[in-house]
């Protein structure tokens, strides 16, 4: 492994004369005196590290730490105020406009929170976008953008508009178009943040299946320290526009740096802030009321091999059947479920701590619903998703 | 009252001296040029039989707006100004709004793409608009006369300064309300400007342009009407003539003429911009 980037002491201060904070930054100033007094907001203040090839690297912090200023110094989308950044070499710093532009076609390929797609183009006219621009020819080009679209699972698509598309495939287009680029390097600021829990985690998984197959030199932005486990190779944890501690997860749960890490790393912990919706899982299928009828509902069952099937009615969860029950009333001709529909079957929200679930389980010969506010279905619990999800959260907590 | 005046109308009035002094031979020539193009392309559309036209004029509403009611009133809103005796001064309306839209267009959006991408020039252009837009549209027509003559062309001049501020407002608009993250998105993929110009902020600023342009040939139809007063010509010259003669029937059937006209370009420019939209 060598160094890809090396970011050198990079200093981001917004406001009219931003290099007379420099002096006061190193003067121990905070952040606060220094908008007070100057008018200045520090986004970045002296921030050092580097990224090995192949890695991912996961800038932590909260909202307000700097870290989106941080990734955009990199590429120099925001001009840094002092410092140095080098990639492969070369100071990005130093670049004239024109190499700049060049230099980001040919190593810097970039996700979003929210994602970014241009709304005019098709799917595939998206991930094509950036060698578009280098003008590589109409056939290589369409080639390339297919590959990439079939990487991430959404060969297909590609005549569709993004307006067409959920979420997660939206974001999974802007994960295609960064690859397309075969750019070296992945800038990733908050790229699954937007996304829904589930959906979330799903593409934290195909992001490290990916890495396995393509081996980028990913920096990866994030406000959520589970992800940043999950993901980081290495962690650079961020207050202030500060560094507050680089390391792997491993030495940042063991041995927090000081205070601030220490009560971040605090809330890692298991059972008392793991809740439902850490460990539900999709439902594998779901019955509508309106629509399937006896036969649709068992064959339902049969497909995702499941013995009882939530039913749904207008977006709500109002109860669920049993294949024996529908095995039953298949013979006497039924058309709908309501003559086997349980109901007032117990539900929990998407906040409740994990810790209260084993009792509800354990009564229950089924799977527990997890609903929101308005009764829609958003999740089950079955039991050995629950295990898996604590002995997944006792692995990382209980390193503390 | 003897009091001193601020010399602004003298000021104003010596520059246009200068300017008739020493370039109105040029501006007169291109008139003459100008005329004669206008002329070629009225009698081109006067060449065909009115029905002829009035049914490529309906296949043409067809085409951009694909709307049926749109179509049924291009046909029979003409059909009836055919009728009303008016066909001729409707073309010669026609041509001038044509032309005049065209120039403004041609001048407009570009003008409205470097306000967008340069602050300066935006800062400068916007005080400009403002006042071009308030000063009553009669007053432009004064200047046109001693450049190009009575007639349609001093009519055009006009009528280009006097709708042009919607082409350029609207464009820097479409193009600053494009969204901060895609340019971003284009930025990180090494766009130059111009890519980004052409690839990205001009496709999804096109419904407000149009919106812009819409306006454009409303304020050229409204204005090429007042221009009658410089010798224009066109519906705009029949509702000048009732008003001398105080023929109130004359002056409704051509001004009626006009409302139909502004409908059928209104409906289909909206219908043009509003199609590009469906994606966002």
């Amino acid at each position: 492994m060598s160094e890809k980037i090396v970011v050198d002491n990079v200093y981001k201060i917004f406001g009219s004369h931003p290099e007379k904070i420099l002096d006061l930054i190193d003067k121990g100033h905070t952040n606060e005196q220094i908008l007070e007094e100057t008018g200045h907001a520090v986004g970045v203040a002296g921030v050092s590290f580097t990224v090995e090839e192949g890695e991912i690297l996961v800038v932590m912090g909260l909202s307000g730490s700097g870290k989106s200023t941080l990734v955009r110094c990199i590429n120099r989308l925001i001009e840094p105020t002092a410092g140095k950044v080098i990639v492969d070499g070369v100071d990005v710093t130093q670049l004239t406009m024109d190499e700049l532009l060049h230099f980001r076609q040919k190593h810097f390929g970039m996700v979003f929170q929210n994602f970014a797609l241009f709304p005019h183009r098709t799917v595939l006219q998206n991930v094509a976008y950036g060698l578009e621009i280098q003008r590589v020819d109409p056939n290589t080009m369409r080639d390339k953008a297919m590959q990439a679209l079939t990487q991430v699972g959404l060969k297909g698509w590609e005549s569709n508009y993004p307006s067409q598309l959920s979420g997660g495939m939206q974001q999974r287009v802007g994960l295609a178009r960064a690859l397309a680029l075969d750019a070296d390097i992945m800038l990733m600021d908050e790229a699954f943040s937007a996304l829904d829990p589930l959906i979330r985690r799903d593409m934290q998984d195909e992001l490290l299946d990916l890495q396995e197959r393509v081996q980028k030199t990913i920096v990866f932005i994030s406000h959520d320290l589970d992800e940043a486990i999950k993901l980081g190779d290495r962690i650079v944890l961020m207050k202030d526009g500060r560094t507050v501690q680089v390391g792997t997860a491993e030495e940042i749960l063991t041995n927090p740096a000081n205070d601030y890490v220490a009560r971040f790393v605090e809330e890692v912990d298991m059972t008392k802030i793991m809740t439902a919706e850490s460990v539900m899982v999709k439902p594998s299928a779901i019955a509508y009321f309106k629509s399937d009828g006896p036969h649709a509902a068992l064959r339902k069952m049969q497909k995702a091999g499941i013995s009882s099937i939530f039913v749904r009615r207008d977006g709500k969860l109002i109860g669920m059947v049993t294949a024996d029950d529908v095995a039953k009333i298949i013979k006497t001709d039924a058309k709908t479920l309501e003559s086997i529909l349980i109901t007032g079957m117990q539900t929990v929200t998407r906040d409740t701590p994990a810790i209260e679930l084993f009792p509800i389980l354990a009564g229950i010969n089924y799977p527990l619903a997890v609903v929101d506010d308005d009764g829609r279905l958003v999740g089950v619990i079955i039991k050995g998703s629950l295990l898996a999800g604590l002995a997944e959260g006792m692995q990382t907590g209980g390193a503390s | 009252m003897n009091q001193f005046k601020i010399p602004i109308g003298n000021a104003i009035e010596a520059t246009i001296e200068f300017f008739v002094d020493h370039f109105s031979f040029a501006t007169k020539a291109f008139a003459g040029i100008a005329d004669n193009g206008i002329s070629l392309m009225v009698s081109a559309m006067m060449f065909f039989p009115p029905w002829l036209l009035i049914l490529v004029l309906s296949a043409i509403a067809w085409l951009l707006s694909r709307n049926r009611g749109i179509t049924i009133f291009t046909m029979a809103g003409l059909a009836l100004i055919w009728n009303l005796g008016l066909w001729a001064p409707t073309i010669d309306t026609l041509a001038l709004v044509t032309i005049a839209t065209l120039f403004s267009i041609l001048i407009g959006v570009p003008l409205g793409i470097l306000a967008a991408l340069n602050n300066v020039f935006y800062r400068i252009v916007m005080p400009i608009l403002d006042l071009m837009q308030t000063m009553p549209a009669f007053v432009y027509l004064i200047p046109a006369i001693p450049f190009f003559g009575l007639g349609p062309v001093a009519a055009i001049f006009a009528t280009v300064i006097f709708s042009m501020p919607p082409a350029i407002r609207l464009t820097c608009l479409g193009i600053k309300q494009v969204p901060k993250e895609l340019v971003e998105a284009a930025d990180a993929f090494g766009s130059t400007k111009w890519q980004k110009l052409i690839k990205l902020q001009l496709p999804i600023s096109t419904p407000t342009m149009m919106a812009g342009i819409n306006q454009t040939i409303m304020l050229a139809l409204s204005m090429v009407v007042i221009a009658a007063m410089i010798g224009a010509g066109g519906l705009g010259g029949e509702v000048w003539r009732a008003i001398q003669r105080l023929d109130p029937s004359k002056g409704f059937e051509a001004g009626l003429g006009i409302v139909i006209v502004a409908i059928v370009l209104d409906r289909i420019m909206q219908k043009l911009g509003g199609g590009s939209k469906k994606q966002q």
